[in-house]
């Protein structure tokens, strides 16, 4: 992905963006899959999803990456799970 | 109009439709695979819907994202609470809650796979709400 030429561009790898996730929501694990390091998805298990709805669990993992979203990540593709 | 009067705007088509997908392009005319696909998965289970596309103001996406706390689009709303983008709706679809939160039957064999979606095809129309 990265291209000497175009020094500017910091796109997030798979590994970042789990580690991100992982860092910011505790107890959670993260799978995360890319193929062209922009398009992302993720599967993301947390205790901490207990007893909340849907939106609220994908809400804590959009709130990592906040403004970042359709920006250098187009898209993140988000499955949640409670642990 | 203002932000104010765009989010205002917002607000009240949320409040005064059921079921409202804001979207990228039209149902007919879809601009995004993401919203193509809901609008497919709305479709099947023949509920009507009020569609707002996003994409000819970029302020309508900021003030929806503002009021809605959820930065993608689409998002559907029913009876004025945020459902989910894409991937709730199509997790809903596939288990069959989808249906009994919009208080549709489930049409018959569901839980099933979401159907696929017409192809994107880029044609933003004006601000309305559609009511299929």
């Amino acid at each position: 992905m990265s291209d000497a030429r175009y020094p500017v561009l910091q796109m997030p790898s798979a590994h970042e963006v789990k580690t991100r996730i992982e860092a910011a929501i505790p107890g959670a694990r993260a799978e995360v899959d890319t193929a062209d390091e922009v398009h992302f998805s993720a599967l993301v298990r947390a205790g901490a999803f207990e007893g909340l709805s849907r939106v609220a669990q994908h809400r804590l993992v959009y709130d990592v990456f906040e403004g970042e979203l359709g920006g250098a990540i187009h898209a993140l593709a988000l499955k949640t799970e409670v642990s | 109009m203002s932000d104010n009067e765009i989010r205002t705007a917002i607000a009240e088509a949320i409040s005064d439709n059921d079921v409202i997908l804001f979207m990228k392009g039209s149902p007919a005319a879809p601009a995004c695979g993401f919203s193509a696909r809901t609008v497919a998965m709305l479709e099947a289970l023949e509920t009507p819907f009020a569609a707002v596309d996003v994409l000819p103001d970029p302020r309508i996406r900021q003030e929806l994202s503002a009021l809605s706390k959820w930065p993608t689009i689409p998002q559907l709303f029913h009876k004025g609470e945020l459902v989910g983008g894409c991937d709730i709706v199509t997790e809903m679809y596939e288990s069959g809650e989808l249906a009994q939160t919009l208080g549709v039957a489930a049409t018959v064999g569901a839980p099933q796979d979401a159907p696929a979606g017409a192809d994107p095809a880029p044609a933003p129309m004006g601000i309305e709400n559609r009511l299929a």
